[in-house]
């Protein structure tokens, strides 16, 4: 504590709670652009997530399996019932839906090569289907979006699911951007837009609103593909048991539930950490639906949004999804954010691990790009090695869990084997607080 | 010719025999009897062969079409031709809703009127509607041309981007981003052409034309409301 030039003591400036630095800066920023600020990602404020939840492993009621020697199963089919080809995945971590034109050419082939090396899927994005993309993964998922960028009955029927967007965890209720200085010709050309451009995504279908609608949209797609490919319904963690229940009236085969924490190219930042849930919090309600549709299992649910280890695959499936999706922790494993590119970061006034504005179409790792220069740092064929090892560590973690556990498949977790450590994650997992039997509004409804 | 009838057969057969046909086919025409609104009739066509169907169709007949031509002889129900790739698609009644939605080429003509987001997304269809369309037409329309010979209703052409707009009645109002342009000879020939091919006996000269005025192609806070 300083004195003034009289000698009374002054008391330590304090920052304000309310206008902290972060805060202040943003205002500073608006008042000087006049515009908001724009960014990629999903939420980055303190969410309770699935760091909240432990596991409780055996005991004397419950024996575990012997580490790397007993079987522990990972595979998941999805899709089987209605599409006569559903899809089988070796391990229940699939790569979400990002876009060409968000990310450069070689980004996706990655995506593709490192998914098919792990056996499992990878999805198409506002912007069509690559031949890159689909030369290089086994199974590909083409999302079907309000903009039908690159739309075309022949990638529809080259695809092995067709996933119906409806919402966006980082975005409920929002449309796409790219903004002009990723619409290169080739972007521009699949999107059927001018050059350079700022290109907005329409935040809902051009031809359908609602669930009656949506159930004929989904006979549509199935009579164009023969009734071959499963169909998916991917909705935001806006109000997961209902979107849920009408999405799988409506006749979706799986259901893709995304949270606030699941990311976005580029949208308002006041979107990204103000509309949506938590993806801890969206998770029972969706159960819960399928469950009293009795169509748990059956329709397949899909989470994703802030996934990042075999433990919160774990954690998700014991709270009884079949598979979970990644976006941000696939980019990452990649190589973007890495500390390498440190002073490019600062170049761009940002540090490694806080880089988002991907819509500029600047990443140093030219990964979020279509700069040709910054994309020649990426190479696809390193890239993809890096996600299969990456899965390949998420999957043995989740195996892991699942054994310490006593479960010889990953979809044999249950919430039974789980406790979680705050109030607000017990209420939103619905498993006991840790030491007690107890969670809120455990005899409540959503 | 052949015959289906959708009162005896299912909608999975008759799309089942529908897309099986190829280029090489000698089932050239078809006719389906009975479609009764049933949805989704005639749709991923992708052979050059001709569709008449008697009745009125529901939601998305002719949906994504490829090659193939396919009339219908009442009128169709919402999203009517969605998607189209290429081909011909014919409406002797009313288009209700989102009538060539996001359609990315071919040729829509619906001879009675379009209801509202006609055309909306289009991506390089050419539409020929001979009576009116209804409010939020060519919304974020891209490319391809749209020919009304009636009316357009509310916000036309609201957020359009480099689709052509023709118009040989009143325009209730523009959407945001929307104007009249100059009609120049470039654009009587492709109206010429287009009334030509959608039966229409209109007179090019007569109708004005409306695209985008550019101003939201990049972020502007002034344009924002």
């Amino acid at each position: 504590m300083s004195n003034d030039d009289s000698g009374i003591p002054r008391t330590t400036p304090r920052q304000s709670a309310t206008f902290s630095q972060d805060v202040n800066s943003e205002i500073r920023r608006a008042a000087a652009t006049g515009i908001y600020d724009i960014r990629g990602g999903g939420a980055k404020r303190k969410l309770p997530t699935f760091d909240d939840l432990l596991f409780l492993g055996a005991s004397i009621s419950r024996y575990p399996l012997e580490g790397y020697r007993e079987k522990c199963d990972t595979n998941v089919s999805i899709g089987g019932l209605n599409a006569s080809n559903p899809i089988h995945l070796d391990i229940p971590i699939t790569i979400a839906g990002m876009s060409f034109g968000a990310l450069s050419g070689p980004a996706k082939e990655a995506l593709g090569r490192g998914a098919s090396e792990a056996g499992t899927s990878t999805t198409t994005g506002d912007g069509g289907m690559t031949p890159e993309e689909r030369g290089h993964s086994s199974k590909l998922v083409y999302q079907y979006l309000p903009s039908r960028y690159g739309m075309n009955p022949d990638d529809l029927r080259k695809a092995d699911a067709i996933e119906i967007v409806v919402g966006q965890g980082a975005k409920p209720g929002g449309g796409g951007m790219l903004l002009g200085q990723k619409i290169s010709d080739r972007v521009a050309s699949m999107r059927n837009l001018p050059k350079g451009i700022d290109q907005r995504s329409a935040c809902r279908h051009p031809d359908w609103t609602g669930p009656d609608d949506l159930e004929i949209k989904i006979l549509e797609l199935r009579e164009i593909t023969g009734w071959k490919v499963p169909i998916y319904v991917k909705v935001a963690g806006a109000r997961p048991y209902y979107d849920t229940t009408l999405a799988v009236k409506a006749g979706a085969d799986a259901i893709v539930l995304d949270g606030m924490q699941g990311g976005t190219a580029a949208t308002q930042d006041v979107f990204i950490e103000h509309v949506g849930q938590p993806t801890l919090a969206i998770i029972r309600p969706a159960v819960k639906a399928l469950q009293d549709l009795g169509m748990h299992r059956k329709v397949q649910l899909i989470l994703s949004g802030g996934i990042r280890t075999g433990a919160d695959v774990a954690k998700a499936m014991a709270l009884g999804a079949d598979a979970v999706a990644i976006g941000t922790a696939a980019l990452i494993a990649l190589g973007d954010n890495d500390p390498k590119w440190e002073a490019e970061y600062n170049k761009l006034g940002t540090t490694a691990g806080a880089y988002d504005d991907w819509h500029e179409g600047q990443d140093p790792a030219g990964i979020t790009t279509q700069d040709p220069e910054l994309m020649k740092r990426f190479d696809p064929i390193e890239g993809g090695r890096r996600l299969r090892n990456y899965l390949k560590v998420m999957t043995l973690e989740a195996q892991t869990i699942a054994r310490a556990c006593g479960k010889n498949h990953l979809h044999n977790l249950e919430p039974e084997d789980l406790v979680a450590l705050t109030m607000e994650a017990a209420a939103m997992a619905q498993v006991p607080l840790a030491g007690t039997d107890w969670w809120p509004g455990k005899t409540g409804l959503f | 010719m052949q015959t289906y009838d959708l009162s005896t057969g299912s909608l999975r057969e008759l799309n089942a025999t529908l897309h099986a046909q190829n280029e090489a086919t000698n089932q050239t025409t078809w006719e389906i009897m009975n479609p009764k609104g049933a949805h989704a009739i005639a749709c991923g066509l992708d052979s050059p062969i001709e569709v008449t169907v008697r009745g009125s169709t529901g939601y998305y007949s002719a949906g994504m079409n490829q090659q193939a031509t396919v009339n219908i002889t009442g009128s169709a129900g919402p999203g009517v031709a969605e998607n189209m790739m290429s081909g011909k698609v014919v409406i002797d009644g009313d288009a209700s809703q989102y009538a060539g939605a996001t359609g990315h080429g071919g040729l829509l003509v619906v001879k009675g009127n379009a209801s509202s987001r006609c055309g909306i997304s289009m991506k390089g269809i050419n539409i020929v509607v001979h009576g009116n369309i209804g409010h939020m037409s060519a919304f974020m329309a891209q490319s391809g041309n749209m020919v009304v010979c009636g009316d357009a209703g509310e916000a036309l052409g609201d957020s359009c981007y480099e689709a052509r707009l023709f118009v040989r009645g009143s325009v209730k109002s523009l959407g945001a981003d929307c104007e009249e342009k100059e009609m120049r000879p470039e654009h009587l020939e492709i109206l010429r052409a287009l009334l030509t091919e959608g039966e229409c006996d209109a007179k090019p000269e007569e109708f004005k034309r409306y695209g985008s005025a550019r101003n939201l192609y990049n972020f502007n806070i002034d344009n924002a409301y």
